[in-house]
C-alpha cells in the first residue's frame, strides 16, 4: 500500500469516530444511550454539550501522531 | 474605586498592550503581511486561531443562547468545534504544504483558472463581510454598556485600534496581538464561571460542577434545572425541541462551514510546515474548548440562578443586578396580576418582541412599560439573552474588577476576530484580484502598499456597517456558515483528494452551492419570513442548516461535470501529488 492509501484509511477510521461521537451519540442515538448516567449527566446530553468536544481534541492529536509516524517511514 | 474608572484602566491597558505588540512586530514584506513570515510557533498560532475564531458572539452571546435554547444549543457547541477535526484532518496540512498566501490562490492554481479564483474571492468577501459587521457592532455595544460612550463613538475607537495594528502589522502584528487577546478573553470568561460554579455546587471546575449535586443538597443541578423549567411551562432543558433532522443539518452546516471559513484557514498558512499545521489545529481546539465547554455550564448556572432569584420574589426584594439591568433596558417587569411579585414562565410577557419603556416608574420603583400585555401567558419578566455573560459577575457578587475584566474580554473577542477578517478581505483584494488577476506587473512593495490600503478601506466599510447596522445583521449569520459550507469546503476538499476534478466542475459547483444556499436563505429570511417554519422547509431543514444540502449539490455537480469535461493538465496533477507528499 502506498503512503496515500494508508493515510486515507487512517482518515476514514478517525472520521468514523468524529461522526459517532457528535452526530451519533450526541444527536441520532442520544435517546438510546441516555439510560447511562455520569454524575448528573445523561450520556447523550453529556456527549452533545461536553464529550464530543473532548473527543474532537483527542482525534486531532491522534491523527497528528499517527500520520507523522507514517510520514517518517515514507521519507526513509 | 468606581467600576467605571476601573473599566477604563483595564480597557486602556489592554489597548496599550495590543498596540505595543503591533509596533514590535511590524510587517516588512508581503510574506510578513499575508502569512506572518510562515514562522509562527504552532502553540502561539493555536492561541491566535482561538482568539480569531471566538468572536463577540461566542464571548457575549453563546452562553445566553444556550441558557434559553437548552439542549438545542448543542448545535453551536458541536458545530463550532467539530469543524476543526475536518480542518486538521482534511484541509489545513495540505493547504499549508501548497504554501501560497490565500485560499483563492489555491483554488486559482489547482483549478488552473482565474475565473475560479475570482468566484472564490466573491464567496470569501461575502462570507467575511457578513461576519465583520457583527464584530464592529459588538465593539460598539461593549463600549456603550461599560464606558457609557455612544455606540458610534465606541465603533470609531474600535476601528482606530484595529487600524493601527492590522494595517501596520499585517498578519504578523495580528497574530501576536491575538495571543494577548486570547489570554485576556479566557481569563475574563473563566473567573466568573468558576465563582458561579463554587456558589452553586461547591465544585471549582465549571465543567464538573455542571454535572454535580447542588450545594447542601442531594439533587443534581441538571435535574433541578429540568424540573424547575418544566414546572414553569418551558420544554425540558435536556431534550431537543427541534426535529432531529434539523439539529443534524444545522450541526453539519456549522461544522463544514467552520472548516471552510477563509479567515480560519489562513491562520494555518503562518506555521512552518504541514506537521505544525496539524498540531496547531489541535492546540487551537484545546484553547477554544476551554471556553466552549465552560459556556454550557455557565448557561445552566445562569438559568437556574436567574429563576431562583426572580420567581415569586417581590420586586422590592429583587437583587441589585436585576434593577441595574432594568435601568439599562435589558430586563423588564410588567406586573400583570398586580401582586407586586415577579412571575416568570414560558411565553412572552407582552405582545411586542422588545420592551418599550414609559418615562415614569411604578409604585415599587419598577420601570413602567407601554407594551400591550400578552394575556395568553402569565410571564411578567422580559430578559435579553445577551446579559447572561455580562451580568454573571454581578449575579455571583464578584468584586468590581471582575466586571471591568469582562468588558476588556468582550472587546478582545470582538477586535481579534475583526482583525483576522480584515486581513483575509484585504489580502484577497491586493493579492488575488490585483497581483494575480488584473495587475500582475506590480512590484512586491506596491502590492504591500495596496494590501495596507485595502485593509484601511475595509475597516472604514466595516465601521460604517457597525454604526449604521443594516437591520439584517443578526439574520445573516446563517449566511456565513451556509455559504462557506456549500461553496469553499467542497472545492477545497476535491482539490486535494481528487486529481481529476476539473475547472469547469469547480466553477459549476461553487456557483450551484452559492445560488442554492443564498436563495433558500433569502427566501425564508427576507422574502417570505411568514413561511419560515418547518411546514414549508425543504425536508424540514431550516435556513440555518440548508448549507448541507448546498454542499451535497455542490459535490454532485462537481462529479457530473468532471465526467464530461477534459481532464486537468499534467502540471495540476503534479501539484496535487506534491501537496499530498509529506
Amino acid at each position: 500500500m502506498t503512503f496515500w492509501q494508508k493515510n486515507l484509511i487512517l482518515l476514514s477510521c478517525l472520521l468514523f469516530f468524529w461522526f459517532l461521537c457528535s452526530f451519533g451519540f450526541g444527536i441520532l442515538f442520544s435517546e438510546y444511550i441516555s439510560f447511562i448516567k455520569i454524575g448528573g449527566f445523561e450520556l447523550g446530553f453529556w456527549f452533545s454539550q461536553q464529550g464530543s468536544i473532548y473527543v474532537f481534541i483527542i482525534l486531532i492529536f491522534t491523527y497528528s501522531y499517527l500520520v507523522e509516524r507514517l510520514e517518517r517511514k515514507e521519507k526513509k | 474605586m468606581e467600576a467605571q474608572t476601573l473599566t477604563y484602566i483595564f480597557v486602556g491597558l489592554s489597548f496599550a498592550l495590543y498596540i505595543g505588540i503591533a509596533i514590535a512586530s511590524r510587517a516588512k514584506s508581503t510574506n510578513d503581511f499575508y502569512v506572518a513570515g510562515k514562522g509562527v510557533n504552532p502553540v502561539a498560532n493555536g492561541m491566535a486561531t482561538a482568539a480569531d475564531w471566538m468572536s463577540a458572539a461566542s464571548f457575549l452571546s453563546m452562553a445566553g443562547l444556550i441558557a434559553f435554547l437548552g439542549r438545542d444549543g448543542s448545535v453551536y457547541l458541536m458545530g463550532w468545534t467539530g469543524g476543526y477535526v475536518l480542518l486538521a484532518l482534511l484541509l489545513a496540512p495540505y493547504l499549508r504544504k501548497y504554501g501560497k498566501y490565500t485560499v483563492p490562490d489555491f483554488i486559482g492554481e489547482r483549478y488552473y483558472s482565474n475565473v475560479a479564483r475570482v468566484v472564490s474571492v466573491i464567496c470569501l468577501i461575502f462570507i467575511s463581510f457578513t461576519y465583520i459587521a457583527g464584530q464592529m457592532r459588538g465593539v460598539g455595544i461593549v463600549f456603550s454598556r461599560f464606558l457609557e460612550v455612544e455606540i458610534e463613538m465606541g465603533v470609531i475607537i474600535g476601528m482606530g485600534i484595529v487600524f493601527i495594528y492590522a494595517v501596520l502589522g499585517g498578519m504578523k502584528g495580528i497574530t501576536y496581538t491575538q495571543v494577548a487577546q486570547y489570554c485576556v478573553m479566557i481569563f475574563a470568561y473563566l473567573v466568573p464561571a468558576i465563582f458561579l460554579s463554587i456558589m452553586l455546587t461547591g465544585n471549582p471546575i465549571p465543567q464538573l460542577g455542571f454535572g454535580d449535586k447542588l450545594l447542601n443538597s442531594d439533587i443534581y443541578l441538571i435535574d433541578k434545572l429540568d424540573k424547575t423549567i418544566i414546572d414553569l411551562g418551558f420544554s425540558p432543558y435536556t431534550e431537543y425541541s427541534k426535529s432531529l433532522i434539523d439539529i443534524f443539518c444545522i450541526t453539519a452546516a456549522l461544522m463544514f462551514g467552520t472548516a471552510g471559513l477563509p479567515h480560519v484557514i489562513v491562520r494555518f498558512f503562518t506555521v512552518p510546515n504541514m506537521q505544525a499545521a496539524r498540531r496547531s489545529a489541535g492546540y487551537a481546539l484545546v484553547f477554544i474548548a476551554i471556553l466552549y465547554t465552560t459556556a454550557p455550564a455557565v448557561a445552566s448556572f445562569a438559568r437556574l440562578n436567574f429563576i431562583d432569584s426572580v420567581q415569586n420574589t417581590s420586586y422590592e426584594d429583587a437583587p441589585d443586578w436585576f434593577k441595574n439591568w432594568e435601568n439599562i433596558g435589558l430586563i423588564s417587569w410588567m406586573d400583570k396580576n398586580q401582586d407586586g411579585k415577579m412571575q416568570y414562565s414560558s411565553g412572552s410577557p407582552f405582545v411586542e418582541s422588545r420592551p418599550v419603556f414609559a418615562d415614569d416608574r411604578g409604585s415599587l420603583g419598577q420601570r413602567l412599560l407601554e407594551n400591550e400585555a400578552n394575556t395568553s401567558s402569565s410571564n411578567e419578566v422580559y430578559l435579553d439573552r445577551d446579559i447572561i455573560v455580562l451580568a454573571n459577575p454581578e449575579i455571583a457578587n464578584l468584586p468590581i474588577w471582575v466586571i471591568a475584566l469582562v468588558a476588556a474580554g468582550g472587546l478582545a473577542a470582538a477586535l481579534s476576530t475583526a482583525a483576522g477578517l480584515l486581513l483575509v478581505i484585504s489580502s484577497s483584494i491586493s493579492h488575488d484580484l490585483m497581483k494575480q488577476t488584473f495587475m500582475p506587473q506590480i512590484t512586491e512593495k506596491k502590492e504591500l502598499l495596496y494590501a495596507r490600503l485595502a485593509a484601511g478601506i475595509t475597516i472604514l466599510l466595516a465601521g460604517l456597517l457597525g454604526i449604521f447596522p443594516p437591520a439584517f445583521v443578526a439574520q445573516v449569520v446563517a449566511f456565513a456558515f451556509g455559504l462557506a459550507a456549500s461553496t469553499l469546503f467542497p472545492v477545497l476538499f476535491m482539490g486535494i483528494f481528487s486529481k481529476k476534478t476539473t475547472k469547469e466542475a469547480a466553477i459549476g459547483g461553487m456557483l450551484t452551492g452559492l445560488v442554492f444556499t443564498f436563495s433558500y436563505i433569502v427566501f425564508f429570511k427576507f422574502i417570505s419570513p411568514e413561511l419560515n417554519n418547518s411546514d414549508h422547509w425543504l425536508l424540514g431543514i431550516s435556513p440555518e442548516g440548508i448549507g448541507v444540502i448546498g454542499l451535497i449539490l455542490n459535490f454532485l455537480v462537481m462529479l457530473l461535470i468532471t465526467k464530461s469535461t477534459k481532464s486537468p493538465p499534467e502540471s495540476v496533477i503534479n501539484l496535487v501529488e506534491t501537496i499530498r507528499r509529506p
